[in-house]
């Protein structure tokens, strides 16, 4: 596209729609396009939504959840008191665990994993208040949803060790439902054997 | 034939390569040519289909053939227990090294599941000599031709111990950060030392069960300093016993990465290290070769071998006793040398490929046997 004052307002937008995950130039001057013919209907909602969340979002205080109020929903309803705690490493596991719509606990989001290489230490995780939560809101089982990565795993093996006086699980490895067993790899396998279960 | 080997090999823009395709069928392929000519590139276009960073433990970029700099690709048909294999790994211009097989994107560590590559450079020749980090490859490279898992445990172990040592240095006294990454390199720790004890057993039997003119080794694993534990239970101990004078050291002082491979020559009673470097050569070949025996009884094939410049160093009597055992192994030996005269022994059981460099560019031609 050709650039003039006439049009740099349209190319900072495709600049930075590009910069979104999963869009590229290409597809980001697609979607600008798109929202330009739709104005009204697509353009102005979007942007007016973009503004409100963007002035409003912000962490749980609590559980690191983002919400738009000081504590999010999760953590403010009493029916999610249940004594279970899921830990995960980012709001877009909480959100597919809440997509599974099975788990009716409470969550600790940890904002990532142990790594000392990256000067990621248990302070810049949000440890010391899931260790002050489990105390406080009288966890009786914390589940940790860390992913199966080394760093997910030390992480994981960090948080068992400092929770002594609680009971600590893990969700399981292994078979994903509707997997077939020719398509998973070596060490998938390997975990889904070692985690067996008697029927 | 059903065993191991590459019935076509093209290599693009790959070092001295701009472009060069060999035909080959499972017999060893001998290639001479003047030094510089780029033979042991061939080999280690070779060496780049199983994991790791090659022969020359080089960088992607360093493949690179300058001054284009466009990238390079390694293509190769790899004949495997009966199955045709097409394999790919290649990096584009400042990219990190890629995989596919069969059309399929895939990680390293699955070309060590399809293939196994085994080689032997002049910059081995001291291997008996130098530190033990040679010698520790040299057994890696043997267990991972056994455990094709063995590269992901010593990925594992090596990762949390750098993190490990990044709190060493930092000073960091928190117990259980150090307890959470002592677990992992201990779950991984026991297995890489598990998968090196089957590669000394391995490669100690297969010696034991050959009939072969090379010398034989006697084989240990041995730690400086202190007794290494190999269970997991024993390593995390050993490893949380070790956290005062580690943290002094500013690194990781026991575990698997500090082991060593001791050999001696039995015939003599000597240690390698003492040995004549005709003898410490010979001995890496013996080893060589007991890896292959072993590989072919646990696999039912042996490996690709890759001997660069290994004729030179031995006499007219041994090259022709080892041509013999190659060709007995049925082993596809990809191996270099300088003139054509080295490889006169092998007569019509090899395939023979001349290298010639025309100002700075490669060139390979297929021959007939000399």
């Amino acid at each position: 596209m050709a650039t003039d004052d006439s049009t740099a307002d349209i190319e900072r937008l495709i600049e930075l729609m590009a910069r979104l995950p999963g869009l590229g130039p290409r597809s980001a001057r697609r979607a600008v396009l798109h929202l330009i013919k739709k104005r009204q209907l697509q353009l102005l909602p979007l942007a007016e939504a973009l503004h409100r969340v963007g002035t409003t979002a912000r962490e749980c205080l609590n559980c690191g959840n983002i919400g738009t109020g000081d504590v999010c929903g999760i953590c403010a309803s009493e029916k999610r008191a249940t004594g279970e705690l899921c830990v995960v490493e980012d709001v877009a596991d909480l959100w597919a665990m809440e997509r599974a719509g099975v788990f009716k606990g409470r969550y600790h989001v940890l904002g990532g994993t142990l790594s000392a290489l990256d000067a990621v230490g248990p302070e810049e995780l949000r440890i010391p208040q899931l260790i002050d939560r489990v105390a406080a809101e009288s966890i009786t089982e914390v589940i940790l949803a860390l992913g199966a990565t080394i760093d997910g795993q030390t992480t994981a093996h960090y948080i068992a060790d400092r929770l002594q006086d609680v009971k600590v699980t893990s969700l399981a490895q292994g078979v994903p439902v509707g997997g077939e067993l020719d398509y998973l790899d070596d060490g998938t396998i390997t975990a889904a054997l070692k985690a067996r279960r008697s029927l | 034939m059903s065993g191991l080997f590459l019935s076509r090999l093209t290599l693009s823009h790959f070092r001295s390569h701009k472009r060069a395709v060999v035909e080959s069928d499972a017999r060893p392929v001998a290639i001479y040519g003047p030094n510089g000519a780029g033979k042991t590139n061939l080999l280690e276009a070779v060496s780049l289909l199983t994991p790791g960073r090659g022969l020359r433990r080089a960088a992607a970029e360093d493949f690179v053939r300058r001054p284009e700099s466009l990238g390079w690709k390694v293509t190769a048909n790899l004949h495997s227990l009966g199955h045709i294999h097409e394999v790919e790994t290649f990096a584009e211009a400042g990219g990190a090294r890629q995989v596919r097989i069969d059309d399929k994107a895939a990680t390293q560590i699955a070309l060590g599941q399809i293939g196994r590559v085994l080689w032997l450079v002049p910059a081995m020749d001291r291997l008996w000599i130098e530190g033990a980090d040679g010698r520790r490859r040299f057994l890696d490279r043997a267990a991972l031709s056994f455990e094709p898992r063995h590269a992901e445990s010593s990925v594992t172990y090596e990762k949390a111990m750098r993190e490990r040592n990044r709190l060493l240095k930092d000073m960091v006294r928190d117990p259980h950060w150090y307890g959470a990454l002592e677990q992992q390199m201990a779950e991984a720790g026991a297995q890489v030392l598990a998968n090196r004890r089957l590669a000394v057993e391995m490669l100690m039997s297969a010696q034991t069960e050959a009939a072969t003119a090379f010398p034989m080794a006697d084989l240990s694993l041995s730690h400086p300093d202190t007794e290494l534990p190999d269970t997991e239970d024993g390593l995390r101990d050993a490893l949380a016993d070790n956290r005062r004078s580690d943290l002094a050291a500013g690194r990781t002082l026991i575990g698997p990465h500090r082991t060593d491979l001791d050999a001696v020559f039995r015939a003599k009673g000597v240690a390698a290290r003492d040995c004549s470097t005709g003898e410490q050569k010979a001995l890496l070949i013996s080893l060589i070769l007991a890896n292959a025996r072993a590989l072919e009884q646990m696999i039912g094939m042996p490996p690709i071998l890759l001997l660069d410049e290994v004729a030179a160093h031995l006499d007219e009597g041994r090259r022709a006793t080892l041509y013999d055992e190659i060709c007995a192994l049925g082993a596809q030996a990809w191996m270099t040398g300088t003139g054509a005269e080295l490889f006169a022994e092998l007569g019509d059981r090899a395939q023979y490929l001349e290298v010639t460099d025309d100002a700075g560019t490669s060139s390979v031609t297929m021959k007939e046997a000399p």
